[in-house]
């Protein structure tokens, strides 16, 4: 009996840390508008989400608050990478809390499980990362914007400099999933040299000496590599212990090389060359704020997801300050997020037509400052560039 | 050729690395009849402690010596505390027991030391490369897998075989109320037993800490290969754990190696990396397969 109650009282207290917390309360006006955050924040990978969510909430916090003069009321909740647990969230967002906009998932499989059915409820959805083709071709969206990338553009980038340095052959690999043949797609589109392998490993792989033995025996000119997260943390590591390191340079979008990776790399990582939208070292004056701020707040250097949370939160205030926060006029807030009138930590920034960012992508090497390691803009791989779906999207 | 003996080497590799963490899940499970998900977990605070001692200290070795022991305890203590009151019940409780363990596990970890990933390094002295065979350099930190993996299993089988806790131990699997009768506490051993599960689940972590990434959830991926190896193996057998973990090491890393080239004698390019990286990653489960269709009870069946 005893034990039973003990286990009612747990699942009651473990319900309520579960459920969202809110955020950032209304200033004074009557309604705030709602936004609701879905992201990782428990499991592997949850330095992602929730760099985005500390990204978003420090822009909020900047206002008190408020995000272009307008009380918001935010709530975060974990997916714990999980497709139908966000599905599950979302639906409780936009019945329940009848949120205004959401936003927040890191994962591209997540994101085609829960956009379309946001934007069809009449939500809108700004994406601080997943930028997955269909939702940029066939399956884009008035309702849907994504204030990071489309997902081949880093690995595109990578494509273009490597051609640039007259690189004759690359050995390619990424995990088996649609995210990574999308990558070696992108790289592929400005990469014209030879392919000298193209690899897809297992998705979560720990493990690359086969395929480390495979690339070295193949004597490529350089090695491009698309593995997130603990993956290519691992891939680093076995490389560089391989003896590698010296003798094939490698290449790769930031995911691998961002600051929430390069800590656990060490050493091995130093001076390659990956390409990114964002560093911390681009000089505008909202760049600053945003890094000299993000450090006081959380004591840790920023994120590349960090900045596409921060850069997600102040585009909505940007579209807030235009309508003056009146959610019920869909239109008026739809053009004033198209026009994406705030300064973007990355400098320029506008939309093309399909919602999707047309920016400059940058080239950068990994450098140590003091102890910590981070990254350091070599100069541009692109300017203005915009993705090779918008052509598909018809809306 | 070449290629061919580097890959073996590779696979043998891998099949070592399982075999530091299925010698402890099977232990546990064929003595005690626990499944315990939460073994991963248990490498996963190994290499965290490592990780932590290391950086601290500057010294791997250090690191190593305190991680095994420190996670025998926490072993020991989730025994105490929870594995206890599951021995009589039925594997599907002790499956959401355990699973929720890992859950509680991921969740402490990530607030005790951060979401990011930590950094553990291969110690200098191990830093450099062998070539054991000529014209193919092989990490040395991986031949010390090797080393430490079959001085790992030479401990089990000491331990089981000759002495006086192996004899209790083996016992007390087959027959517990016995074992009791005659004046041992068998709770006692019970908790002992698994904190050499632990401990061997920690020195897995910490071998594997500086060539994978130590992060949270570090252990969930390799406990379904380990499992693949227990059951290849026959469950409760120390001697299967080997043989299946290398056999495991061997066909998966193989069929990774040339699997995508094989197909592309028969198939466009494009569509045989497709094909070969599907099927390299099914390899395993095929294997299993096969051989339980062969030996229901896997190869080496602990009794009998």
């Amino acid at each position: 009996m005893m034990r039973a109650f003990n286990g009612a009282l747990f699942a009651l207290a473990a319900a309520a840390a579960l459920a969202g917390t809110p955020i950032g309360m209304g200033a004074m006006a009557a309604e705030p508008v709602k936004i609701g955050m879905i992201t990782t924040l428990s499991g592997g990978g949850s330095a992602l989400g929730i760099d985005i969510r500390d990204g978003f909430k420090l822009a909020i916090d900047q206002e008190g608050g408020m995000l272009g003069g307008h009380a918001v009321e935010l709530t975060v909740e974990d997916d714990a990478r999980k497709p139908d647990r966000a599905k599950e969230i979302a639906d409780r967002m936009l019945k329940r809390d009848k949120v205004d906009i959401m936003t927040g998932i890191v994962w591209s499989n997540l994101a085609i499980a829960v956009v379309p059915k946001v934007t069809k409820d009449g939500v809108f959805y700004v994406s601080p990362n997943a930028g997955p083709s269909l939702l940029a071709g066939k399956g884009c969206h008035p309702n849907y914007f994504n204030v990071a990338w489309q997902n081949d553009n880093l690995h595109e980038a990578v494509g273009q400099y490597v051609q640039d340095q007259g690189i004759a052959s690359a050995y390619i690999l990424a995990p088996n999933y649609p995210a990574g043949k999308d990558a070696l797609t992108g790289f592929k589109r400005f990469f014209k040299g030879n392919v000298a392998g193209e690899v897809y490993t297992k998705l979560g792989q720990k493990d690359y000496a086969a395929e480390i033995a495979a690339l070295r025996d193949a004597k490529p000119d350089a090695v491009f590599f698309f593995l997130p997260g603990g993956m290519g943390i691992s891939f680093i590591k076995q490389y560089d212990q391989a003896g590698l390191m010296g003798d094939i340079p490698l290449y790769g979008p930031a995911f691998s090389f961002d600051q929430t990776i390069l800590g656990a790399v060490g050493d091995a990582a130093l001076g390659v060359v990956n390409s990114s939208q964002w560093n911390k070292d681009i000089d505008n004056a909202a760049n600053q704020a945003f890094v000299a701020d993000f450090q006081k707040a959380y004591g840790r250097l920023p994120s590349l997801y960090a900045s596409q949370g921060y850069d997600a939160a102040r585009l909505i205030g940007s579209a807030l300050a235009a309508t003056e926060g009146d959610m019920a006029d869909a239109d008026g807030f739809r053009a004033a997020l198209q026009k994406a009138d705030f300064e973007s930590v990355r400098g320029a920034f506008k939309f093309g037509a399909n919602h999707h960012p047309v920016q400059d992508i940058y080239v950068r090497q990994v450098v140590k400052e003091g102890e910590v390691l981070t990254n350091k803009v070599l100069g541009k791989a692109f300017t203005d560039h915009a993705d090779a779906y918008a052509g598909e999207c018809k809306m | 050729m070449l290629l061919l003996f580097e890959q073996l080497l590779n696979g043998l590799q891998l099949g070592v690395m399982l075999f530091l963490l299925a010698a402890g899940l099977t232990l546990v499970l064929g003595i005690m009849n626990l499944v315990n998900l939460a073994h991963g977990s248990l490498y996963m605070v190994g290499a965290f402690i490592a990780a932590t001692v290391a950086r601290l200290s500057g010294s791997f070795l250090l690191g190593l010596i305190v991680a095994l022991p420190a996670t025998a305890l926490v072993g020991m203590l989730v025994e105490v505390i929870a594995l206890r009151r599951l021995y009589d019940r039925d594997h599907l409780d002790q499956v959401l027991a355990t699973f929720g363990l890992i859950l509680f596990f991921n969740e402490l970890t990530r607030i005790i030391w951060g979401p990011r990933a930590l950094f553990l390094d291969v110690p200098s002295w191990l830093s450099g490369t062998v070539e054991v065979i000529p014209g193919a350099p092989y990490p040395a930190y991986r031949l010390a897998i090797i080393v430490v993996g079959i001085g790992a299993a030479l401990f089990l089988y000491l331990l089981s075989t000759r002495s006086r806790l192996g004899m209790l131990i083996r016992a007390g699997a087959s027959n517990r109320e016995m074992v009791s009768a005659l004046g041992i506490n068998i709770r006692l051993l019970y908790t002992l037993v698994f904190g050499i599960g632990a401990m061997l689940a920690a020195l897995a972590g910490v071998m594997a800490g500086p060539i994978y990434a130590v992060e949270v959830g570090m252990g969930e991926g390799i406990l379904i290969l380990t499992f693949v190896v227990i059951v290849i193996g026959g469950i409760g057998s120390t001697r299967g754990a080997l043989v299946g973990a290398i056999l495991v090491g061997l066909v998966d890393t193989l069929g990774r190696a040339f699997l995508p080239t094989l197909f592309k004698l028969f198939m466009a390019p494009a569509m045989a990396d497709g094909v070969g990286a599907s099927l390299a990653s099914m390899a395993i489960y095929i294997l299993m397969a096969g051989v339980l269709i062969w030996r229901p009870q896997g190869l080496f069946p602990p009794h009998g």
